[in-house]
């Protein structure tokens, strides 16, 4: 394997670093959205945004200044590294499988809490917690007082 | 058989014991009780045998018995060492008349879960047992915990609620102290000796620092909280919820032997008296001596009268070990002994009262002596030996601490090992000074004598006593081959 | 010649009869199957761990499809992976073979053998992140892992599972894709992916940037995944509400998986001396270890469900392996991974022992279980044993590992830790307490329909106690736990004092 220096550009040329800032913006983006987002499904759009910069950072990665597409070619002595680009096709299958899991729970979720927003859903926990506590009321659900 | 057949013999047998009863169950009270009986003749013969074996060697620790190694250097190991055999032997003895004493205490009183109640008392004993013949610190440690957890059933007897807090109080205190002083202090002494085996002369001299000395000193007394010294006696009040029987033979001599074997073995009577706190924790004892008697002076239930009492005759045992020196070592030694036969009987005579009467409190006991002659001139006697006055055997250890508190130039203990002593004759006597000689309320017609087997072992202990004032000199003689004691 | 191929027939075995299962769809024949798999897997992973530790350092080395590294993917089996693969097939094995009675009540029968294809799978992620010496690799095993774990936790019966399966999927995600992060950043610097090369290239970019940027992606995306306070919420959830065997399994082996992957990252590819002299990781990771122990051990103090309690005690209990990793010294790593190996008995014993009583009484809660220490006396007792060594009572593996890390703690930071350490495990003795006070002491109420409630199955029985008789044998005997343990830190910790 060839090492590889990735870097497009020396650090005095902030320019030369575009993608990685986009891959920055848009990590943080995806991010937010997954904390921020009440809804589920925004929830699995935020993470699929998520990974995708992380997909950008890993293709502008392989990336070589000047090198062509790595298909061995007389005319060619300098290619882009495959490798990383590989390695996110797996990743990206990795991502799918994980969206349709979480598509999957969603919709047995909206089946069973009628609704695909985490508010509703934690108040509707918290409910039946409640319910469940009042129901079984005795001495074992309360702490134990500290010995003296 | 061998001592090492013996010693795994002794440890086993009660277990072995426990499952027999387990198996008879509720139906077969009669042969439940008797495999108990069987079994403590067994214990005590074997001790007895290891005894007399250990009286034809002069080592005073024998090769130990290893039973596993689960860390490398720190073994699981058993031991015949003279203070152990001591104790080992007022365990087993009093297990058996404590055995007797229960049947007829159980029955009497009507008493539930009775085969629990045998099963778990029989894994104490075999828990007091691997406390008694331990080889090193870490097998003590194991022992003592299982000791804890064995008698937590035995405690909470009862099952009320009443019994469910005192239980969390005790089981609570007990591992609290263990888990948060003992154990440390244990790796600590670990890390810095490299061992943790008992060892004439200690292993701690020449590689503590003073203040690891200190502060494993006071890790130590604090963490063993079956030694009750305050402020981590509350347990043993607590503990006076279970059946008469437990709170008679589980009295914390475990805690007070662990801390006498601690301070001969593991830190040496030579560097004992060099580590600085050694002064402080002295009067910590001398204060749980004094504040506990006046405590028992101010209560009328005669079990909580008796556990303070208790409280305050541990730390007699804490203060021996404490004063770093022959006659302290072998008076702390005696006094586990005295005071053993002597509580165990004041404890009889209180479960004999409840059985018989249903009293618990002190001031409802006048004139009861016309009813139960026996159980209260038991007491009487019984009291005479908590004292230190003629004739029980308590003499002897109270003379011998009097006398290590002179050589040790102690003037303060010499006064309050003589003040407490006052104070023991204001809570106990007056019990059954009224009960001869008070006058009763009238109501009391047609109260009888407590059972037979209680009455039986109340004479076994009582004449204990008397016995150990006239020959103390066979303890002693062991006492004296202790490791570390000229 | 066979024995050349163990590494990767390990994994092959789960991940190819996982789809043999989902054809088969028959509950007792997926069951059937899975049992198989379970015991080939603890098969292999015995004559592994026996391979690797008769030889000294002895390191079983296997290149996918014949490519060497650095080019292949290169499995790897030395005594740490070989130790925490004996742990999960061991937990997996009783799980899977006496655990059937209660997966068949709580599982719907259509959907068994989706359960037993969730669990193969889950299996094979757990065992590739184990033999695995490739970075890249480790993370889609991770994901394997993950996604059948979520795919476990969502088929428990209360709609609750749901919420925690979901936020169990994102958690597991993000905390995936910042391990992804950190691989594409090692790539970058140094152009391998083989975690024996990276080893060898790491230190002199000691001071570079980006491995400093990489080593914050990877403390926070390994700390989500092996439910590091604060990053733990979303175990209780998935723990508490997951089918009761799944709960077994998990709670025994997946933050087992995660904890050996940050040991992996920390110590194999980055080195003890680049992750504690250069980056200071024990200054981040002791705090947030005790911070663990003590905000996890309170809060399962105030639970009334005891799957939700014992998932907070797995958290504080992930905090005792952190603070022994923290310590930064052998003996401390040692402490770690046996606690990592005492409490993957220990909890999966609990968790076995609430799976019985959940399959007679129909819950979990404190007031469920109020008197089923008289109904069900022999279950009851493999509480109290395995409770027993939650807290670290002597005669019990919790005790080993207790006294290990007390050990590590008084060498490397004085007394204060030990102390603190003991401290917390009272709070172990007290929420452990509650359960057994209910068990045993609390009055019965009516939910509890005593009359009704028998001793568990036969074969549930046998699995509870054989956890549970696991925890006293391993506290009497070390020599497996503890022997391996400090061995695998010395191979860990390298040649570094």
């Amino acid at each position: 394997m060839v090492k590889v220096k990735a870097k497009a550009a020396p650090m005095d040329n902030p320019a030369g670093l575009f993608s990685y800032f986009g891959v920055i913006a848009l990590m943080m983006l995806g991010f937010y959205i997954v904390m921020d987002s009440p809804n589920l499904v925004k929830k699995m759009v935020g993470l699929n945004i998520f990974q995708a910069a992380v997909f950008i950072f890993y293709i502008s990665m392989g990336k070589v200044a000047g090198g062509t597409a790595p298909i061995a070619d007389a005319a060619a002595d300098l290619y882009s590294n495959p490798l990383p680009h590989v390695l996110i096709l797996t990743a990206i299958v990795v991502g799918v499988s994980v969206t349709a899991m979480g598509l999957a729970i969603i919709i047995r979720i909206k089946r069973a809490y009628g609704s695909v927003d985490e508010h509703d859903i934690a108040a509707a926990d918290a409910a039946a917690d409640t319910a469940a506590d009042t129901a079984g009321i005795d001495t074992a659900a309360a702490p134990p007082p500290e010995s003296p | 058989m061998n001592t090492d057949a013996l010693l795994a013999a002794v440890v086993a047998l009660p277990l072995v014991g426990a499952l027999l009863v387990a198996a008879c169950g509720e139906r077969r009270p009669n042969l439940r009780e008797a495999v108990t009986v069987v079994t403590a003749s067994l214990v005590l013969a074997l001790v007895l045998r290891l005894l007399w074996a250990e009286s034809e060697t002069t080592a005073a620790l024998s090769a130990p018995l290893v039973l596993a190694e689960p860390w490398p250097g720190v073994t699981i190991a058993l031991a015949v060492e003279p203070l152990g055999l001591l104790f080992a032997l007022v365990a087993s003895f009093l297990w058996l008349v404590t055995s007797l004493y229960a049947i007829g205490y159980m029955r009497g009183h009507g008493e539930t879960n009775q085969t629990r109640f045998y099963a778990f008392f029989a894994v104490a004993i075999s828990a007091a047992m691997g406390i008694a013949f331990a080889a090193n610190l870490f097998t003590l440690f194991l022992f003592y915990e299982a000791l804890s957890i064995g008698t937590f059933p035995l405690v909470t007897h009862a099952g009320t609620a009443e019994a469910r807090r005192a239980g969390r109080a005790y089981l609570g205190i007990l591992l609290g102290t263990s888990i948060g002083f003992f154990l440390l202090a244990l790796v600590w002494t670990w890390a810095i000796a490299g061992t943790l085996d008992f060892t004439a002369g200690g292993v701690l001299a020449g590689r503590a620092s003073p203040f690891a000395a200190s502060a494993l000193l006071v890790l130590f007394l604090f963490g063993i909280g079956k030694a009750g010294l305050m402020p981590f006696h509350r347990w043993l009040p607590a503990a006076m919820v279970a059946p008469t029987p437990v709170s008679a033979l589980l009295h914390a001599k475990a805690g007070v032997f662990t801390v006498l074997k601690i301070c001969v073995y593991i830190f040496g009577a030579d560097f004992l008296s060099q580590v600085p706190a050694r002064e402080v924790m002295m009067y910590v004892a001398a204060a749980t001596v004094l504040l506990a008697s006046l405590v028992a002076l101010r209560k009328d239930n005669l079990k909580v009268r008796l556990a303070y009492s208790t409280v305050s005759q541990l730390s007699y045992v804490v203060l021996g070990a404490l004063l770093a020196n022959s006659p302290g070592f072998i008076g702390g030694g005696m006094h586990i002994l005295m005071h053993a036969f002597g509580k165990i009987t004041l404890f009889f005579c209180a479960g004999a009262i409840l059985v018989a009467t249903h009293k618990t409190e002190v001031s409802d006991m006048r004139g009861l002596g016309r009813a139960m002659p026996v159980t209260m001139g038991a007491f009487f006697i019984a009291s005479l030996s908590i004292i230190g006055l003629p004739p029980g055997g308590g003499l002897w250890s109270k003379w011998l601490l009097a006398l290590a508190s002179v050589e040790a130039g102690e003037f303060v203990l010499l006064a309050t090992l003589l003040l407490s002593s006052l104070l023991n004759i204001a809570y106990l006597l007056p019990v059954p000074l009224r009960a001869f000689f008070g006058k009763g309320e009238g109501r009391d017609v047609g109260l009888r004598e407590a059972p037979g087997f209680c009455l039986a072992a109340i004479a076994v202990t009582t004449a204990g006593c008397v016995a150990l004032f006239i020959w103390p000199d066979a303890a002693q003689r062991l006492l004296s081959a202790m490791g570390g004691v000229q | 010649m066979t024995a050349a191929h163990l590494p990767v027939l390990q994994v092959v075995a789960p991940l190819l009869a996982a789809p043999l299962c989902v054809m088969l769809r028959a509950p007792l024949a997926a069951w059937l199957l899975t049992c198989a798999v379970a015991v080939i897997a603890i098969v292999i992973a015995a004559i592994l761990l026996f391979t690797v530790t008769a030889g000294d350092g002895a390191v079983l080395i296997y290149a996918l499809g014949g490519w060497a590294a650095p080019w292949g993917i290169e499995y790897r089996v030395d005594i740490v992976g070989a130790f925490v693969l004996v742990i999960i097939t061991g937990i997996n094995l009783v799980a899977v073979l006496c655990g059937r009675a209660s997966v068949m009540r709580e599982i719907p029968a259509e959907r068994v053998f989706l359960f037993y294809t969730g669990w193969l799978l889950c299996l094979t992620g757990m065992l590739g992140i184990a033999v695995s010496g490739d970075v890249f690799n480790v993370f889609v095993f991770l994901e394997i892992a993950s996604l059948a774990s979520c795919l476990l936790v969502s088929l428990g019966r209360d709609r609750r599972c749901l919420s925690a399966a979901f936020r169990y999927l994102l958690m597991g995600s993000v905390g995936a894709t910042f391990i992804l992060i950190v691989v594409g950043l090692l790539y970058q610097m140094t152009g391998t992916l083989n975690m024996a090369d990276l080893a060898a290239r790491l230190p002199p970019l000691a001071q570079s940037r980006t491995l400093q940027v990489a080593f914050a992606f990877l403390t926070v995306g390994v700390g989500l995944k092996a439910a590091v306070f604060p990053l733990h919420f979303w175990l209780p959830g998935a723990y508490a509400f997951a089918p009761s065997m799944a709960a077994v399994f998990l709670a025994g082996t997946s933050t087992k998986a995660s904890v050996y992957i940050l040991l992996r990252f920390f110590f194999s590819v980055m080195g003890a001396e680049l992750s504690f002299d250069a980056m200071r990781l024990h200054w981040f990771l002791l705090p947030l270890a005790l911070a663990g122990i003590f905000a996890a051990s309170v809060a399962a103090i105030y639970q009334s469900d005891v799957k939700r309690l014992l998932a907070f005690s797995s958290v504080a209990q992930v905090g005792y392996m952190i603070l022994g990793v923290a310590t930064g010294s052998g003996a401390g790593l040692a402490a770690a991974l046996v606690h990592l190996f005492n409490h993957a008995l220990m909890k999966s014993a609990l968790f076995f022992v609430v799976a019985c009583m959940v399959l007679r009484v129909g819950g979990a809660r404190l007031a469920d279980l109020a008197g089923v220490g008289k109904r069900m006396p022999l279950t009851a007792a493999a509480l109290v044993v395995s409770g027993l060594s939650l807290v670290g009572f002597p005669f019990t593996a919790g005790f080993i590992s207790k006294w290990a890390l007390l050990a590590a703690a008084l060498d490397s930071h004085g007394w204060w830790l030990a102390l603190l350490v003991l401290a917390s495990s009272l709070l172990a003795v007290v929420y452990m307490w509650r359960v057994v006070e209910a068990v045993y002491c609390a009055p019965k109420t009516a939910s509890a329909e005593s009359q009704t409630v028998t001793e568990a199955p036969l074969p549930l029985l046998i699995g509870a106690w054989l956890l549970a008789a696991a925890n006293v044998v391993f506290g009497l005997s070390t020599e497996l736990s503890l022997g391996i343990a400090e061995r695998a830190a010395v191979l860990l910790i390298g040649d570094a004092p």
